[in-house]
């Protein structure tokens, strides 16, 4: 019998484990990605949810959460193309202006 | 039968969610991200989302991952080596953060008892569908955020083409 607890704790380290790849990752296309992941497991936390809640509630915000993150995705890596051009590098830390 | 899918398609998921962070190649790492979402897709579809499992496929498997794609071609990504952190004790303090907070969140996770609040009338499921019933209450009760959702998509499109457009026309007139 899959409970809710199974969803819940299976979105919790799709969650984990893009918050990981957003801290240790350089390449800035991956933590978008990372990004990517994190959207996805609020996603499964709100489908699952819905799901066990009898809820359509959870589904309307999951179409909204995923308009965002789409957006999101998109004038990110427009930027990302825009840093490219500029430092010719997408390495953050080359692109870092702080003094430490 | 369910749990079986559950499990196998959860280790699937996960085992490509660690590839997308831990490969160096920013190709593979799109490539797993795609497994990941039809992953989760599949997951949707055992939770009775239907029409959430197909837009995820469309829009994400099929839309933002080819945009990353494209990016990487774009840029030419495959010829440059990113030499990622130097300094070994901050990614391992970064997977320590990480793990610490999978710690927290786990037991407040593991526990929750929710009520039911009977608008996915999964009863009916043959004759009233999934996505009649997520229409029904886009285009009535959430109407307001689904106006405004466009309107977001329209900014996106906007900043996105703006953001990306060269500025060389502009040398060529001033010259």
């Amino acid at each position: 019998m899959i409970t809710l607890n199974h969803y819940l704790v299976l979105a919790a380290v799709l969650f984990t484990i893009g918050v990981g790849g957003v801290m240790f990752r350089r390449n800035l296309i991956v933590i978008l990605m990372s990004l990517e992941l994190m959207l996805n497991s609020v996603n499964l936390t709100f489908i699952a949810l819905a799901r066990y809640m009898e809820s359509i509630e959870g589904q309307v915000i999951v179409l909204f959460v995923m308009v965002v993150a789409a957006a999101e995705v998109a004038v990110g890596l427009a930027i990302a193309v825009m840093v490219f051009r500029q430092k010719g590098s997408i390495n953050v830390d080359d692109v870092s202006l702080m003094r430490w | 039968m369910e749990l079986a899918l559950f499990y196998i398609i959860g280790a699937v998921v996960v085992a490509s969610a660690l590839c997308v962070v831990f490969l160096e190649r920013p190709i593979h790492n799109v490539l797993f991200m795609i497994v990941t979402m039809i992953g989760l897709a599949g997951l949707f579809i055992l939770l009775r989302a239907e029409f959430i499992a197909m837009v995820q496929l469309i829009v994400y498997a099929g839309a933002v991952m080819v945009l990353f794609l494209f990016v990487i071609m774009l840029l030419n990504l495959e010829q440059i080596r990113i030499p990622e952190d130097p300094s070994v004790y901050r990614r391992w303090i970064g997977v320590g953060f990480a793990v610490l907070l999978l710690l927290v969140v786990l037991p407040f996770v593991w526990v929750l008892k929710v009520g039911k609040v009977g608008t996915l009338m999964l009863d009916k499921a043959p004759e009233i569908s999934n996505t009649e019933i997520l229409g029904r209450e886009l285009f009535t009760t959430y109407l307001l955020p689904f106006e405004i959702a466009s309107v977001l998509l329209l900014a996106a499109i906007i900043g996105a083409v703006v953001l990306a457009k060269r500025r060389s026309d502009e040398k060529m007139t001033h010259s």
